[in-house]
């Protein structure tokens, strides 16, 4: 074990500072959120009237959502860094080493999940700043970035899973487009439940994002029940360790295509 | 096939027996065997498509065999993959350093991979720089590399942790003269100052002569024959005989110089004509004669003593840049 987390992170430092090598990357990384929160928010500043909402803030309500929103996007186009590094050779070049393909799969999981935790956590210092509430204080506001972060972790394997099975950015592309949109639609990051339509209703209970945004808005409002955010944070944790699986599954069916 | 007797301390470093496989239609490896002993710098020569990557693969662990077996540094490729892939150092055909990282971020991270730590693992990638003339470019993106300092930085990869056994598919393909040339001197090197066993692939005749002890000449997924450079030449009774043609009747020419008694063999390749005779200076008035009967215009004669190029045609039948480039093209 100690030697699949040292692998592990190895690989994770090699990510990010390629990453951070991409000057434009890290600048929309960072401007992202803010193009959200503010786009979002303003689109939708009077739809509180409608009621459902539990607040009258429209700000208050969509703040865990955005976080949710961006967290399972970047999860969900994670997988690309793994269609460049079948293109170029370098995971072919690791597979021959005694590196673990698990550690391959918990470090580009991991990556996802800080990238969406620096991302929520600007948001949430946006929001603060622009006048958003978080009913449930400072706890409250590490329960919204540990939802953000389990949903991009979770996202993040199926898309290295596909990635692995794809190999291809076209298909990728497509894939991810075909998942991301309907999954957020079928959650109530942008609505209140109770506007949804009933089948909505009843899908959602079955979409990762849906826990999400259960788990991150339930301490962003008045009226807090924390074992509803420990559930929904504990099914995510699952539905992580789950794609996480997948990832690594993927891995062994890639190389007995090779 | 018979192997020769091995001294009884020796171990042979990679052993592959009938190894075979299949993708899709194509039977890539059709029973590949041969043996490379400790410390030997060992070539797998053949023209593009023949299985010389299929070969490496399944012996870097990267791919199974459908059947037949093969073990690295005396640990069986399927059964202890972990135990090869700690003793082995593979650089792939396709360059695998990643170009968004330095070149001794690369080195660095290999050598983690496989356990360097602290002073050791510094040390040993500023030895490697060095070596590899990077020392300059070590800290400068790979991305900005020329394609020979790519693959010498490929090739430093394979390396870090001092493996037994270093498999090179194809090191040179793609550089241009003079890189290839640096790489050689490089790899001659190499192989005389680490104590190391090297299986390298290539479709460069002239490469597999110059730096290997002993090759395996491979034609569609078989090893068609096992020896050293001179053995394998000295082995071909005759001279070489190479006609430039001065049209493209290739066929007419071939025709006509079969026919002769004293041609042993013959190929064409575009417009050359390679003939194998038992002796030349008897037999190149003949061969001009009868490519005069025929029609066929000549520009040119050179009689050489029998190259590899000789060799894969004796034993496959065929001309090797003709297979080749067919392979290229499949």
């Amino acid at each position: 074990m100690p030697e699949l987390a040292a692998q592990s992170w190895f690989m994770l430092q090699r990510q990010g500072r390629n990453l951070l090598r991409e000057r434009v990357w890290v600048a929309l990384l960072l401007i992202q959120p803010l193009v959200w929160l503010v786009l979002y928010s303003q689109l939708f500043t009077r739809i509180t009237e409608l009621g459902g909402f539990g607040t009258d803030d429209y700000l208050d309500f969509f703040l865990p959502g955005v976080v949710c929103m961006n967290a399972f996007f970047a999860g969900s186009w994670s997988g690309m860094a793994t269609v460049t590094d079948l293109d170029r050779g370098v995971i072919e070049r690791f597979l021959a080493t005694p590196v673990r393909r698990s550690a391959l799969v918990f470090s580009q999981v991991a990556r996802a999940a800080t990238q969406a935790g620096i991302q929520g956590s600007i948001l949430i210092a946006i929001g603060l700043a622009i006048g958003a509430d978080i009913a449930g204080g400072v706890i409250g506001g590490v329960a919204i970035l540990v939802a953000g972060m389990l949903l991009a972790a979770g996202f993040s394997g199926i898309s290295h899973a596909l990635a692995l099975i794809f190999r291809r950015e076209a298909t990728m592309i497509a894939a991810a487009n075909f998942i991301a949109l309907p999954l957020m639609f079928l959650s109530a990051i942008l609505i209140a439940r109770p506007l949804m339509p009933g089948w909505m209703q009843a899908v959602s209970r079955f979409n990762p994002v849906d826990w999400g945004v259960r788990a991150a808005r339930e301490p962003a409002l008045p009226g807090t029940d924390w074992l509803v955010v420990a559930s929904y944070l504990g099914l995510l944790a699952g539905f992580t360790l789950l794609t996480a699986g997948f990832a690594t599954w993927a891995f062994r069916a890639y190389q007995r295509t090779l | 096939m018979e192997y020769p007797a091995l001294d009884s301390l020796a171990v042979d470093a990679i052993v592959a027996e009938g190894l075979e496989k299949r993708y899709g239609d194509v039977q890539a490896l059709a029973g590949v065997s041969f043996r490379v002993r400790d410390g030997e710098f060992f070539g797998l020569l053949g023209p593009n498509g023949a299985g010389k990557s299929t070969t490496t693969r399944v012996l870097v662990t990267l791919t199974r065999p459908d059947a037949g077996r093969a073990a690295v540094a005396g640990h069986d490729v399927v059964r202890e993959p972990e135990r090869v892939r700690r003793s082995i150092g593979y650089v792939a055909q396709a360059s695998g350093v990643d170009r968004e990282a330095t070149g001794r971020e690369n080195l660095t991270l290999q050598g983690r991979v496989h356990g360097l730590r602290g002073r050791a693992l510094r040390e040993r990638v500023d030895e490697l720089l060095s070596v590899f003339g990077l020392s300059a470019a070590a800290d400068r993106v790979v991305r900005g590399y020329s394609g020979g300092m790519k693959r010498r930085l490929d090739v430093a990869l394979g390396l870090v942790h001092r493996p037994q056994v270093l498999f090179l598919d194809e090191p040179t393909t793609g550089l241009d003269p003079e890189a290839r040339t640096v790489m050689w001197d490089e790899l001659e090197r190499l192989a005389k100052v680490e104590r190391l066993t090297i299986l390298l692939t290539t479709h460069y005749l002239e490469e597999a002569d110059r730096l290997t002890d002993r090759l395996a000449i491979v034609s569609r997924g078989r090893v068609v024959v096992e020896g050293t450079a001179e053995e394998l030449k000295r082995d071909l009774r005759g001279d070489a005989v190479s006609v430039e043609l001065a049209d493209g009747r290739g066929e007419a020419a071939h025709a006509a110089v079969t026919a002769l008694g004293s041609v042993l063999e013959a190929a064409v390749d575009g417009r050359i004509l390679r003939a194998r005779v038992v002796n030349g200076g008897a037999a190149v008035p003949g061969i001009l004669a009868a490519l005069e009967a025929a029609g066929v215009p000549v520009e040119s004669v050179t009689l050489a003593r029998p190259s590899l190029d000789d060799v894969y045609l004796h034993h496959t039948g065929h001309d090797f840049r003709s297979d080749d480039e067919a392979g290229l093209r499949a």
